[in-house]
């Protein structure tokens, strides 16, 4: 493996910057590292290597002219989850339905990216339509877990954060709209953040529920997940529900909290979040950081949310409500896959549908109609959004008391492929701990605390609205400490992707 | 299915009482749809007015249009409404070819404008009001062209062509609460009503309101109940209504066509209609198996409307002088009785009027000449009085030119004629053609001598008290003068020197 992709993503810019380093010499060095080990960790959907190189040239071009860098991620390369529009590559949300289409406009996100002069590699694996928690579900084949081959990598961004674990790229962008950035995270080792909502733009990401989707960065570091939340984050004029206030300032943030020091740091404990339903080695992880952020000098205080055990039902009415509606436009009328029955343009939707959507969006298509339909509605979604008030209300409660909450990331780590995949029920229950955020419309981070069983555990850190600052800080310092204890990040003990 | 037998008109109000209600749909002129920055230009290359946004490409988001919010608080207002503080649009979910999204954003149960009233006024004067029960903003849908297949519609076409020109420009919808007790005028009211909401949508500059091009749409409710019972019927909806005149034939033919169903002892089908144009009825839109569930939910992608109390307040001062306010000013100043003023208004001159007013001339003269002249230059072109090339104040230049005797009415006449030929200004044309009144005494008295002394005859008659004679000489002046002379004047010289 060239050394190069070992690096942290604020290494390479620096690197780059100097000109110790090429941009195009480590974007090379992803591309044969995606090329050597993708076949069999399968987290791409599209490499983009002409492209990527093009960019990391102009990149080089503007350096070498002793242009100011563009950001400070300029000519870092990164993997975009396959959710947001490229108009250079092909967008297909791991659907099939999207086969081979390619967008006439760059999300928000990409454009932001492009700016920053960030080198798009290429696009990654993901649940259909972001649903999903373990990659299963997309309709291109699952992606692996590089801690273990035989696992999932978490869902619905599993592409994204492989592509983190198994070193083919040092930055990725996911989306969270129940965990699909934070379990992923948990799952392979990673650091993963789910922004406040409204923080990053939505334009360009095609909505899985439009309510709880949020963009955030990925990475290996809190550093670079903060480095790279400024890049794409803050206010958007073309997405209405984009908060218009500057971005919190989180990567002073990770810096001052890398320090090590949490004295006055008050953090809650989540009295709910934890214990039974939670694997051992999970719990025992957890308990390990509870002491850790306390030798930081944090206070650590309980706290409780009684109506985050509603926060399960409350989701699976909201989101397949969004998601029914949401992706009735695929319809094969404009775009998209059309299979032709021969008869009107109703039988022509319908069997479209039928043939390009797979069984998960399927079920939530049809869920979310139901929850909808004339005589449900009180009783389904408007109960759900009842409850989603109630939760909000816990935490601003736990707010009151303490400066960020925490909790396991996950109630279990990876799991086999296909161990669940015909089991929703049992599916959903990854998403327990990070559900709750999402409903809230706050911030979370997972950041990795060691293993259990030899495979990875994430400790969720989480914050109010805006509140991002506090969250990275108690991040950045608990990596800090963790990483001095064992030696080194843990993800350098990921062991080596063999076919 | 029988061909329906139609009640005489009379019969149908002698034995039932109609109830009305009526659904405009209003196309704002804003310059950019509802929710992105494309233009709303009408007649333009199909799928040429069109992004990401309106045609619902994935991951496209909507922006409301602050312009159509602004329209729609000024409607509400200028119709009495309350204006809510607060108030979210709703997905209305069915699956459409020309909707791209296959929802339509929409308000539903919380609309801008709700609770106001329209004054409406009928052939005699008389005024009816006319409840309004909400105004909601919501986004139109794309145009369908079937193509092959009887009926047009979208079963048993060939093929389909859509257009996404139309799709996401900003419409309001005005639903009025029922119209009880309008008996045989239900037709006029219904019409009355419509031409009421038009000329206030026109007055506030909100939309184009042209009907022909779909700019203001009406939907008429129409139900029958026993006379006197004071129950309301079942009720059938007539779309398709595109003319001020098929308002009133739609409701007069939903009258005569429900009171022989229910005679015949059927009953209504609560159902759409579809009103044909040529033949003035209505028939049975396509029956749907089940009732059409639009499981409207709150849009998640946009955040709510809450016109602040001073944002509204403003929007009420941009407020126009409203139709009937207008009205009850201009028969007050001018002297004009409500016929007059009908007229006015159904020349399409008003407007015209008002400004040939204001640029110094006299009501009455004002009133005579795009009355009469102009209209019938108008009509000779086959185009609207409006679009006739000459402004109110080049009309109100020739009225003060005839005013000071510089011009008699048949030059002013040609000097019109020099304007609408594109001659230049009322001015130009009289410099460039000599139009001016011989008010030189000496050449008018030399003039009439001339006459005199070619036609003795006459001059005889004249003297022995045949003074209608004279006629013969003022024509001869006028021939020799080229019709410049005051012929007021020639015939006073004629009298003196005959």
């Amino acid at each position: 493996m060239d050394e190069l992709t070992r690096l942290t993503a604020a290494e390479l810019a620096e690197r780059i910057r100097t000109r110790e380093v090429s941009a195009v010499e480590v974007t090379r060095a992803h591309l044969d590292r995606i090329a050597a080990v993708d076949d069999t960790v399968h987290a791409f959907l599209h490499v983009a290597g002409e492209s990527a190189l093009e960019s990391a040239s102009l990149v080089d071009a503007s350096l070498d002219a002793g242009t100011a860098p563009a950001s400070p991620l300029a000519g870092v390369p990164l993997a975009l989850k396959d959710v947001f529009t490229t108009t250079d590559m092909p967008t297909t949300a791991g659907s099939r339905i999207l086969e081979g289409w390619r967008p006439p406009y760059d999300a928000t996100v990409t454009s932001r990216l492009r700016a920053a002069g960030i080198t798009i590699l290429g696009k990654t694996n993901m649940d259909e339509f972001a649903m999903g928690s373990s990659t299963e579900y997309s309709a291109y084949g699952p992606t692996r877990n590089p801690w273990d081959t035989a696992r999932v990598p978490g869902g619905s961004g599993g592409g994204s954060a492989a592509s983190l674990a198994a070193f083919e790229a040092p930055l990725a962008i996911g989306t969270d709209t129940g965990g699909s950035i934070r379990q992923p995270a948990a799952f392979t080792g990673t650091v993963g953040v789910k922004p406040t909502y409204g923080g990053v733009s939505r334009y360009g990401l095609i909505a899985c529920a439009s309510s709880l989707d949020q963009a955030g960065p990925c990475a290996r570091t809190v550093l670079d997940a903060a480095l790279l939340h400024e890049v794409i984050g803050g206010y958007d004029p073309m997405d209405s529900t984009s908060i218009d206030a500057p971005v919190p300032s989180v990567v002073e943030a990770a810096r001052s909290g890398a320090t090590g020091d949490l004295t006055g740091v008050r953090v809650g404990v989540v009295r709910e979040m934890g214990g039974e339903g939670y694997q051992p080695g999970v719990q025992a992880s957890y308990e390990a950081a509870l002491r850790r952020l306390e030798k930081l000098g944090a206070e650590l205080v309980e706290v409780s949310c009684p109506h985050f055990q509603y926060g399960m039902a409350a989701y699976y009415l909201i989101l397949p409500s969004e998601v029914s509606s949401n992706l009735a436009r695929f319809d094969a009328m404009r775009y998209g896959l059309r299979v032709d029955s021969g008869a009107g343009a109703e039988e022509v939707m319908a069997a479209t549908r039928e043939a390009g959507f797979g069984p998960e969006v399927k079920r939530r298509i049809i869920l979310g109609t139901y929850a909808l339909s004339a005589g449900y509605y009180d009783a389904y979604y408007g109960q759900a959004q009842k409850v989603r008030t109630l939760i909000a209300r816990d935490f601003a409660a736990a707010y009151a008391k303490a400066d960020v909450l925490v909790s396991p990331t996950t109630p279990t780590t990876a799991f086999p492929i296909g161990e669940k995949v015909d089991d929703p029920l049992a599916m959903y229950l990854n998403d327990l701990a990070t559900i709750p955020t999402n409903l809230a419309g706050t911030a979370g981070i997972s950041v990795p605390t060691g293993l259990a069983d030899g495979l990875p555990v994430g400790l969720q850190v989480m914050a109010p609205a805006l509140g991002e600052a506090a969250m990275y800080r108690v991040a950045a310092a608990y990596e800090a400490a963790r990483d001095a204890e064992d030696g080194g990040p843990l993800i350098h003990r990921v062991p080596e992707v063999t076919a | 299915m029988s061909a329906p037998t139609l009640v005489d008109f009379d019969e149908v109000v002698e034995r039932f009482d109609p109830t009305l209600g009526l659904e405009v749909h209003v196309e704002l002129n804003t310059n950019t749809k509802m929710f992105c920055g494309c233009p709303t230009e009408f007649g333009a290359e199909p799928n040429t007015q069109v992004c990401p946004v309106c045609l619902g490409l994935p991951g496209a988001l909507p922006v409301v249009n602050r312009t159509a919010v602004e329209s729609a608080i000024r409607i509400g207002l200028a119709l009495n409404c309350s204006i809510a503080p607060w108030g979210r649009f709703a997905r209305k979910n069915y699956f459409y070819p020309d909707m791209p999204k296959n929802f339509q954003t929409s308000q539903y149960d919380e609309p801008i404008a709700v609770d106001g009233w329209l004054d409406v006024e009928l052939e005699d004067g008389s005024t009816v009001r006319v409840e309004i029960e909400r105004a909601h903003m919501e986004e139109d849908t794309g145009k369908s062209l079937h193509v092959g297949g009887a009926t047009g519609r979208i079963h048993g076409a060939e093929y389909s062509l859509l257009d996404y020109n139309r799709a996401g420009v900003p419409l309001i919808e005005i639903v009025t609460k029922t119209i009880p007790g309008t008996g045989a005028r239900a037709p006029e009211v219904a019409r009355a009503y419509v031409t009421a909401l038009r000329d206030l949508l026109r007055a506030l500059g909100v939309s184009d309101v042209r009907m022909e091009q779909g700019s203001l749409r009406c939907d008429v409710n129409l139900s029958l109940a026993p006379k006197g019972s004071g129950e309301l019927g079942t009720r059938t909806e007539t779309k398709n209504v595109n003319s001020l005149r098929s308002v009133e034939r739609a409701v007069r033919h939903e009258m005569s066509r429900q009171a022989g169903v229910l005679l015949d002892g059927g009953a209504i089908v609560q159902e759409t209609r579809h009103f044909e144009e040529q033949g003035g009825t209505t028939r049975a839109g396509r029956r749907k198996e089940t009732s059409e569930d639009y499981r409207y939910f709150p849009e998640p992608d946009l955040t709510p409307i809450a016109p602040s109390a001073a944002w509204v307040e403003e929007l009420r001062a941009t407020l126009p002088e409203l139709p009937w306010e207008r009205r009850r000013r201009i028969t007050g100043e001018w002297g004009l009785s409500p016929e007059e003023l009908r007229d006015l208004v159904n020349a399409g001159a008003l407007d015209l009027v008002e400004a040939t007013v204001a640029a110094g001339a006299p009501a009455g003269e004002a009133r005579s000449w795009w009355v009469a002249y102009l209209s019938q230059q108008a009509n000779t072109r086959g185009v609207e009085l409006a679009a006739l090339p000459i402004t109110p104040e080049q009309v109100a230049r020739v009225i003060a030119l005839v005013g000071s005797g510089e011009l008699n009415n048949k030059l002013a006449r040609q000097v019109v004629d020099g304007v609408l030929a594109g001659e230049g200004s009322p001015d130009d044309v009289v410099a460039a053609r000599g139009l001016v009144v011989v008010s030189d005494e000496g050449a008018l008295v030399a003039a009439v001598d001339e006459a005199l002394a070619a036609q003795p005859d006459v001059v005889e008659k004249i003297r022995g008290g045949k003074v209608q004679a004279a006629g013969a000489i003022v024509g001869a002046v006028m021939k020799a003068t080229g019709g410049k002379a005051d012929a007021k004047r020639v015939r006073e010289l004629i009298l003196e020197r005959a």
